[in-house]
């Protein structure tokens, strides 16, 4: 077992930031915790870490009942969303750190830390000051840093989300790589779900303080458990009182019993797709989304009726409220 | 034109205010050459007095560094009931009068109070000894560390250390390697803000001190004392000396400055 959380509640004065929350994330693998900001996954991996006391509730790491453990008895990696350089120290010292509080001989020491910075690609860099690395850099030494305590699981807490946007893919693309090579359990928190779908084998979607749903990318956006998964995971739109993807509509010639007409107000070009922005006889907006082909060979233009027909299985009756809010 | 006004109106208060006066008192003291300078400063009575005047610095400087990474610590990184009142309370040595500081000590330690009379009856004498001028030292100083601090504490934050506990440092650990480093330099600009203040300290100490000359008179003590009993070549030699010690630690200051800011 990697990480068993059990029943934890943790609150903030009044504000409740998980509650009673349970999930077990196995042994190996990468998981997401996904949702949106003050949603609490950073509290979530917080306590897995021991950054933060549950009010109630257990953790388990590696099978280890480690609620009341200090952090540093935890054998936790952790990569912090601003790098949390150790500023005077050079990049060797800095990934050096936990190997020298553990008393390790210098030797051994060299032989590690060459090893890792070889791994995340600082290895020339080895004598610089933090301040002379770019973003991008600092976290990669933030995560041999903790890679060279071998920890029982890696925590990194939105790592990707100080850098910009060419970086940031990189280092997804990077991290995945890497978890590939090392094989650590590793939670990850972030509120981009591309993100979340692109490098992790899990998703934990946690909104409000609860646990909407977990499950492999496809799960998740193939089945999702509510409306809230649905909206967070990808673009939805209305279709005759029906929440659906809007690549996941049928445009058809001609009406049957099954379709709603729509007016096609606007076409936006979104490189090779098209977004055609409509109106139905109840006046509700809605959008689909096709090809630029398809839309030739249908001939779009504004003010044309179309009939729309939802094409895949993932759609669901629209519910008002998705869970009672618990704050 | 207006900020050339400005800054004539600027140079000739500060003339008026701080450079004539402390020019006047070295014209005054090497009037005569250095040698007379030289006899008044190595008098039994001066040397003593600058002794005291050092250890009462030296004392004073090393609690308010321990008292005042601990205050720092606890009012940047805690929350605690009553924090508001700690972080004023701490302030209120810059606003009491070192002479009401003085009294008060009296009223504490003093032989006739129940405190003080307990403490001599076990041999420990506070008031007109070193250890009530080190206490009131100390009290007017005590802000100067902390408030370097606490800024600094808040600007490099938590994550650092948490970071180091995660790799296995306690909490001693993480503050020796990461956090000291970290607040070094503004450490050493309130010790040295401290020193100046405790080697320049007047009031308080001339209250608690019983001004006993080759015993508890530290060197302003000296300057007042001769000045009053128209020695003045002793108190202009003196005063110079202590106006040299905080030149050269201004300067020491200055020197720590960018460094600060790096």
């Amino acid at each position: 077992m990697g990480i068993a959380v059990a029943n934890v509640t943790k609150r903030f004065g009044e504000f409740v930031a998980l509650d009673d929350v349970s999930v077990d994330i196995p042994s190996g693998s990468l998981t997401a915790l996904l949702g949106p900001s003050g949603g609490g996954k950073s509290t979530l991996l917080r306590i897995i870490a021991g950054l933060e006391n549950p009010d109630s509730g257990t953790v388990e790491i590696a099978g280890q009942d480690s609620t009341r453990l200090p952090p540093q008895h935890r054998n936790v990696g952790f990569v912090f969303q601003h790098y949390a350089a150790f500023k005077h120290l050079s990049v060797f010292r800095n990934v050096a750190f936990g190997l020298e509080i553990r008393k390790r001989s210098k030797a051994d020491i060299r032989a590690k830390v060459d090893e890792l910075l070889q791994l995340v690609h600082l290895e020339q860099f080895a004598d610089r000051l933090p301040s002379q690395l770019s973003g991008g850099q600092r976290q990669r030494m933030a995560l041999a840093r903790a890679l060279a305590v071998e920890p029982e699981v890696m925590l990194l807490d939105e790592p990707f989300g100080a850098l910009d946007a060419k970086v940031r893919k990189e280092l997804r693309d990077w991290l995945r790589r890497l978890h590939d090579e090392v094989h650590v359990t590793t939670v990850f928190v972030t509120h981009d779900q591309e993100e979340a779908m692109e490098v992790a084998d899990e998703i934990v979607v946690i909104n409000e303080g609860r646990i909407e749903q977990v499950g492999t990318p496809d799960e998740l956006y193939d089945r999702p458990a509510n409306d809230f998964v649905m909206r967070f995971l990808g673009p939805v739109t209305n279709l005759g009182g029906r929440m659906v993807r809007p690549h996941d509509i049928d445009v058809l010639p001609d009406a049957g019993p099954t379709t709603v007409s729509a007016r096609v107000e606007r076409l936006v070009r979104l490189g090779f797709e098209v977004r055609v922005d409509a109106v139905d006889d109840q006046g509700q907006t809605l959008s689909v989304q096709l090809t630029r082909a398809q839309v030739e060979s249908l001939t779009l233009a504004p003010g044309k009726v179309i009939n729309l027909r939802p094409s895949a299985p993932v759609s669901r009756e629209t519910e008002d409220v998705v869970q009672p809010a618990s704050a | 034109m207006a900020r050339r006004t400005l800054r004539v109106v600027a140079l000739a208060y500060l003339a008026v205010l701080l450079l004539v006066p402390l020019g006047l008192i070295f014209w005054r003291t090497f009037q005569h050459g250095a040698g007379p300078v030289w006899h008044s400063l190595t008098t039994p009575t001066a040397l003593h007095a600058f002794r005291v005047s050092g250890i009462v610095a030296f004392w004073a400087v090393l609690l308010n560094t321990v008292f005042g990474v601990g205050a720092a610590l606890l009012l940047v990184r805690h929350r605690f009931p009553g924090k508001r009142l700690f972080s004023a309370l701490i302030d209120l040595p810059i606003a009491v009068s070192p002479v009401v500081v003085g009294l008060a000590l009296i009223l504490v330690y003093g032989k006739f109070s129940p405190f003080g009379g307990w403490l001599q009856g076990h041999g420990f004498q506070v008031i007109f000894a070193l250890p009530g001028m080190v206490l009131a030292t100390t009290f007017v100083s005590l802000p100067l560390v902390v408030r370097e601090l606490a800024p600094v504490l808040t600007e490099i934050g938590i994550e650092q250390e948490q970071a180091a506990w995660t790799l296995g440092a306690g909490r001693f650990q993480a503050f020796r390697r990461i956090t000291l480093p970290a607040i070094r330099w503004a450490l050493g600009y309130g010790v040295v803000l401290t020193l100046a203040r405790s080697l320049g300290e007047f009031g308080a100490v001339a209250v608690v001190s019983g001004r006993l000359v080759g015993q508890t008179q530290t060197a302003t003590l000296v300057v007042d004392e001769s000045f009053q009993n128209f020695d003045q070549a002793t108190a202009y030699a003196v005063s110079v000396t202590l106006a040299l010690i905080a030149i050269v630690i201004l300067v020491v200051v200055n020197l720590m400055r960018p460094e600060v800011k790096a």
